[in-house]
């Protein structure tokens, strides 16, 4: 991985249209630890995962990626790994042109040899070459872990990480929430708790709204 | 300073990513290239209706040129961003790049987009529409550069504004007149002096306003891009 980091959330509130999704809310985890966000549908797991992306601007409160944005050649959308229901690939390239886009787009090189290795290990190597658009919607949710994997991302937030998956795509999501485990950040936004023992860190935004 | 570098490297290898992304997908997919060709031919076809074969003033001839180019900019160069957004991608670019990174490779593919654009347009427009002649072919060579160059700056920032509103196709037109209309007044009146034939240097003034629109567009909307692009 990348090195000791730490991701905190302190005092986060979110509104839409003044009506409040979650207040006060406040969380950490370093390399190695696990953080699962529960909630009921609506209380605003997917705004706050989105807001740990980035890409989202809380209404108060602040997020900390530590090391920051300018401490180091990447920044933080270079530090995050994303796999949600609502992320969507580009449906007109094939998968291994997806992940060179994406290498591209991040400003990093692109290596063919790990796109494989990673196409391999969520199982769509032998259809790396057709387009995202003729894919069942579970071998997309795959095509977005070796996404999500691409640029060894220290932090890897998990919406839903199970949507559209067989026996097999869960199986293989266990082993990557697993590696992850040992040097990296995991972050789970679901509301299947059958793991819940295995989370070092919690965040219940029922107890937020 | 290697590190300022290689963060402008970085940036420019990520807007350049951004630029093919859209180039390849609109070569697979040619969404922006048929609407605009299509809208062109026919928007050509009509005037040549219209007028039969009576004639009409250079000047009104000069002002219907560009009248085509901005229906038909506003009909195709909104795509670059509305595409992203109704097949649910906007995300996964604001995962991937910086604003900043986004709104200069989009930029770059409108310019290229309505480069060619306005190109076919005018081969079409000469060839078809009797009496549109151009007599300084300086002027008007470089008012079709500049011209497509401040439509991609400004269409590329109201397409960014545009994409998460649920009227895109009336509001595109609506908010960029009057955003374009300095441009347009400037082109058809530089338009104009080429068609009489008048000197270089007489359309000055109106070089300088389309270069001044240009880098004002583009700097306002590189400042204000991230807070379109965000939320």
């Amino acid at each position: 991985m990348n090195g000791r980091i730490q991701i905190a959330g302190e005092g986060l509130r979110k509104e839409y249209n003044r009506r409040s999704v979650f207040r006060d809310v406040s969380f950490s985890a370093s390399s190695g630890e696990t953080l699962l966000i529960t909630g009921r549908n609506g209380s605003g797991k997917s705004t706050l995962v989105k807001i740990i992306c980035g890409v989202l601007t809380p209404g108060g409160g602040t997020f900390t990626l530590t090391p920051g944005p300018h401490d180091g050649p990447r920044d933080r959308r270079g530090l995050i790994g994303l796999v949600s229901p609502y992320l969507q690939m580009f449906e007109e390239f094939s998968a291994v042109e997806n992940l060179a886009i994406a290498m591209g787009i991040r400003g990093l090189p692109f290596d063919p040899a790990r796109a494989d290795a990673l196409l391999e290990r969520v199982a769509i190597f032998p259809r790396r070459h057709d387009p995202v658009r003729t894919y069942s919607s579970g071998m997309k949710q795959r095509v977005k872990y070796a996404f999500a994997l691409m640029h060894s991302p220290p932090v890897l937030v998990l919406d839903e990480p199970m949507s559209n998956l067989d026996g097999e795509g869960i199986a293989i999501v266990r082993t990557v929430m697993a590696d992850q485990r040992r040097g990296g950040i995991l972050v789970v936004a679901t509301n299947d708790l059958s793991d819940i023992d295995t989370y070092e860190r919690r965040v219940d935004l029922n107890e937020r709204a | 300073m290697s590190a300022r570098r290689s963060s402008s490297r970085a940036f420019l290898r990520s807007a350049g990513s951004v630029f093919l992304k859209d180039w390849r997908s609109e070569l697979r997919t040619r969404y922006a290239v048929s609407a605009l060709l299509m809208f062109v031919v026919t928007t050509i076809s009509i005037i040549l209706f219209s007028l039969g074969s009576e004639g009409a003033s250079p000047d009104a001839l000069s002002g219907m040129l560009w009248v085509v180019v901005f229906f038909a900019a506003m009909s195709g160069l909104s795509r670059t961003f509305v595409m992203e957004e109704e097949r649910g991608t906007t995300l996964t670019l604001q995962l991937l790049a910086s604003p900043g990174a986004v709104f200069f490779g989009k930029l770059l593919f409108n310019l290229v987009l309505v480069t060619g654009l306005n190109a076919v347009t005018v081969v079409l427009y000469a060839a078809f529409i009797n009496g549109f002649v151009i007599r300084t072919m300086s002027i008007f060579a470089v008012t079709v550069i500049l011209g497509s160059m401040g439509f991609a700056a400004a269409a590329t920032v109201i397409a960014a504004i545009i994409a998460r509103a649920n009227t895109k196709g009336t509001l595109y037109p609506v908010l960029s007149f009057p955003i374009v209309l300095p441009l347009l007044l400037s082109v058809i009146e530089a338009t104009r002096k080429a068609s009489e034939g008048a000197f270089f240097g007489e359309a000055a003034g109106e070089f300088q306003l389309l270069i001044s629109y240009t880098v004002v567009v583009v700097v306002a909307s590189a400042m204000l891009f991230e807070f379109i692009w965000k939320d």
